[in-house]
């Protein structure tokens, strides 16, 4: 016989799927929020997710290539997915050197230090973005103006940052909510905020395709958002002139970014249901003690990167169903 | 809604190509390699020797402890030698080469296709029957079937589960045969309920057969005890520990036998077996096989002797495609890539599948993203991609704790893997390391 024959074990059959599928199918579900940030911001959201990309691809591609002396894989798509996310967690309008910053950050610190895609503990883009808030407070919140909204202001300050303010100089809930804008409003993207975050519907229809595509699954994502929101709605339930109602802290922020594209992460998130719901009711409970007693108005990025850092105990300690008991 | 096992489970394309072809009877071929390790347990003792004539049925090799079946001539002939030679392993293993002259059966054999259905043996007597004729399962496992017929030392069964899933992707051997041969797996499973003393079995057939399903339903009402369940597709769910959680509901408890849940599982294929060997004393020395794959021009079931050469099956099915990159002896996902055509049927062979060098290579592994597809298709509850990690840094300690030895080797985590990881690799080393360990301390 002239052909040889391959001997491999099984199985000898592969599903056909693969990491840079999933990858282009995470950045496919990115798609609606990035054009309604077009939509709302104008070219500069263009321009501020260009260079973010760009910027954590050729980060990744010097880091491996120079120092640690490997293969370039800028190819599988995931530094792709950091600059996107990236750029959504940023105003609109930031610098570009700052954003570059960000990205180095991001993929210098939070992934390839750590050994690159699959190894690193902590959300990359949420590293990049943390980095930043804390080295540029100013211009980390400095809202562009919404040019759908019709005002002329430069800049605005978010609904929840508003809440915050009014809140911690003793402002009734009832008065602030005449200088918000309404709950329809926040669902559309009618608001301000950073570049991607601003409209809950459309990272919804993104994360509806991710369950559709079984890229993700609900438990994270419903764990987040149903914890937020029984904490929130004991507390305005307990004091309605104190604390908002739960529908704005689902609506306003980074709350549905976060818990839609964020916490799911692959990487840096839970391998079980069980442990993907410890996960998510964390995150849900941490980003709802910030937004009500902490200094700064969100909460949601410092949640999730606490939780990555659970993620590896909860893994150790939290196992699947096994068949036939224990 | 249909039943089905709860944990885990993949869904590879089907392609029963050959579901639609009759069983054909394949003569015997010129020559036959008979090994005598055909099943789990102890290899049989040859008792025949070079130049000796043999008739087709005839003993070969005996069966040389409980654990152990009998083997039988295949063919009539003269037994050419007693040697090592290769099987679907790639390791050689003994056997009996026989040249074929003729085909003379032995005359206690009744080779009439009337179908006996009465039967008057106690229960002991058709057990003897059945390790007589060297039965084993023949769903792919090979556990010699008279010792599952005799349950441990308080232990009882309460229901026999018939498996004519047949999960397998391209594999239609199971199916054929209860489209073909209905009364006679039924009668065979009433042999089988009598021998385990039980009064209920259950047919499971996926819902990819629906015409096996009504069939074998409407049969089945001649039958005492005997029904049928549709279970809804989705693979392994052949594997013993699921089909009885997806018809009974029972999981049967970690490194623990189906009978601590009083459930026994027999093939299809072996309760015609059973029936064959009972009713018409003939031993089991051939059984259907699939000869499938892209480009196989003829996609056959056909009724080989056991020890024909792989080569004899695949030329009576068309011949060897150009392409051919890979022979695989069984199904896709748990079958065996033989090294060689000359590798011959033996009882566990249930089909023979030729794929095409695109689908033989693997796809280069890249680094593991963390998505838990594995752990959430896995039908065990286990954790591959850890169990990956122990078992290649070889902290086996870790693998025995998280329950490596519960791995049935099904293979949906290395399917399912975006990232092409081998998982089911380094499992099934790990998993040899852990075994070694564990007998190690109980000696």
């Amino acid at each position: 016989m002239s052909n040889l024959l391959t001997v491999s074990p099984s199985p000898h059959i592969h599903s056909d799927d693969s990491t840079r599928k999933i990858m282009y199918r995470v950045v496919f579900a990115l798609i609606p929020a990035l054009i309604w940030s077009v939509f709302v911001f104008g070219a500069d959201a263009l321009r501020v997710t260009a260079i973010a990309v760009i910027a954590c691809i050729a980060v990744e591609y010097l880091i491996q290539k120079y120092l640690m002396k490997v293969k370039p894989s800028i190819n599988d798509g995931s530094a792709l997915i950091t600059g996107i996310l990236l750029a959504f967690n940023v105003p609109a309008g930031l610098p570009w050197w700052i954003i570059v910053i960000g990205a180095v950050a991001a993929m210098g610190i939070g992934k390839l230090s750590f050994g690159g895609l699959g190894n690193n503990i902590f959300n990359p883009a949420l590293v990049g973005r943390v980095f930043l808030l804390i080295s540029f407070p100013v211009q980390m919140t400095t809202w562009p103006a919404n040019q759908q909204a019709g005002t002329d202001a430069v800049s605005s300050a978010t609904p929840l940052a508003v809440i915050k303010e009014g809140i911690t100089s003793g402002t009734p809930v009832s008065q602030l909510f005449s200088e918000m804008p309404a709950a329809t409003d926040m669902l559309l993207g009618n608001t301000t905020g950073s570049l991607g975050e601003i409209s809950a519907l459309m990272l919804i229809i993104g994360g509806l395709y991710m369950l559709f595509k079984k890229v993700i699954t609900w438990h994270i994502p419903v764990s987040v958002i149903g914890s937020v929101a029984i904490i929130a709605g004991i507390f305005w339930l307990a004091d309605p002139q104190s604390y908002v109602n739960p529908v704005y802290h689902l609506l306003t922020g980074g709350l549905m970014l976060g818990a839609i594209f964020m916490a799911t992460d692959m990487v840096t998130s839970p391998m079980t249901p069980r442990g993907q719901i410890i996960y998510g009711v964390g995150i849900g409970a941490i980003t709802i003690s910030i937004r009500l007693f902490g200094a700064y108005p969100e909460g949601i990025s410092f949640a999730i990167l606490i939780m990555n850092a659970f993620t590896p105990l909860i893994n150790n300690y939290v196992k699947p169903k096994r068949f036939g008991g224990k | 809604m249909l039943k089905t096992f709860k944990l885990g489970g993949v869904h590879p394309p089907e392609n029963k190509i050959s579901a639609g072809n009759a069983i054909e009877v394949l003569p015997p071929p010129k020559s036959v390699f008979i090994p005598v390790a055909q099943h789990i347990g102890a290899p049989a003792t040859p008792v025949v020797k070079r130049g000796d004539l043999v008739k087709t049925g005839q003993l070969i090799a005996k069966s040389s402890s409980f654990v152990s079946t009998n083997i039988h001539a295949s063919v009539s002939g003269k037994v050419k030698r007693v040697d090592f030679a290769a099987d679907s392993s790639g390791y050689p293993k003994q056997g009996i080469f026989i040249d074929v002259d003729g085909d003379e059966w032995v005359e206690e054999i009744d080779r009439s296709e009337e179908l006996v259905k009465d039967f008057d043996l106690d229960g002991k007597a058709i057990i003897d029957k059945i390790q007589e004729a060297g039965i084993v399962g023949l769903g792919g496992a090979t556990f010699p079937t008279h010792v599952k017929l005799v349950p441990p030392k308080g232990m009882k069964a309460e229901v026999l589960l018939i498996n004519g899933v047949e999960c397998e992707p391209y594999l239609t051997s199971d199916h054929r045969l209860m489209l073909e041969k209905a009364d006679k797996i039924l009668t065979g499973t009433r042999l089988l309920m009598k021998a385990l003393k039980v009064e209920k079995a259950v047919i499971g057939i996926e819902n990819n057969k629906p015409d096996a399903i009504q069939l074998l339903t409407e049969k089945s009402k001649t039958f005492e005890g005997i029904s049928v369940t549709a279970l809804k597709v989705k693979y392994p769910q052949g594997g013993e520990k699921q089909l009885i959680k997806a018809v009974t509901g029972k999981e049967v408890p970690s490194g623990a036998l189906p009978i601590a849940v009083g459930a026994v599982v027999s093939n299809v294929g072996t309760a015609f077996a059973v029936y064959e060997a009972v009713q018409k004393n003939k031993p089991l020395f051939e059984r259907v096989v699939t000869v499938a794959g892209k480009n196989v021009a003829k996609p056959s079931n056909f009724k080989a002797r056991i020890g024909t050469p792989t080569e004899v099956l695949i030329e009576a099915a068309g011949g060897l495609p150009e392409d051919t990159g890979k022979v695989i002896s069984g199904g896709p996902m748990m079958g065996r890539a033989v090294s060689s055509l000359n590798v011959p049927v033996t009882k566990g062979t249930s089909g023979i599948l030729l794929m095409e060098n695109k689908e033989a290579k693997r796809n280069e592994p890249i680094t593991c993203i963390r998505c838990s597809r594995c752990v959430s298709v896995c039908p065990m509850g286990l954790e591959p991609y850890f169990l990956k990690v122990v078992s290649e840094k070889q902290v086996f300690d870790r693998a025995e704790e998280n329950r490596i030895m519960d791995c049935i080797e099904c293979g949906s985590c290395s399917y399912t893997c975006p990232s092409s990881l081998p998982l089911l690799d380094y499992i099934r080393f790990g998993k040899g390391k852990v075994g070694q360990i564990i007998r190690s301390r109980k000696k």
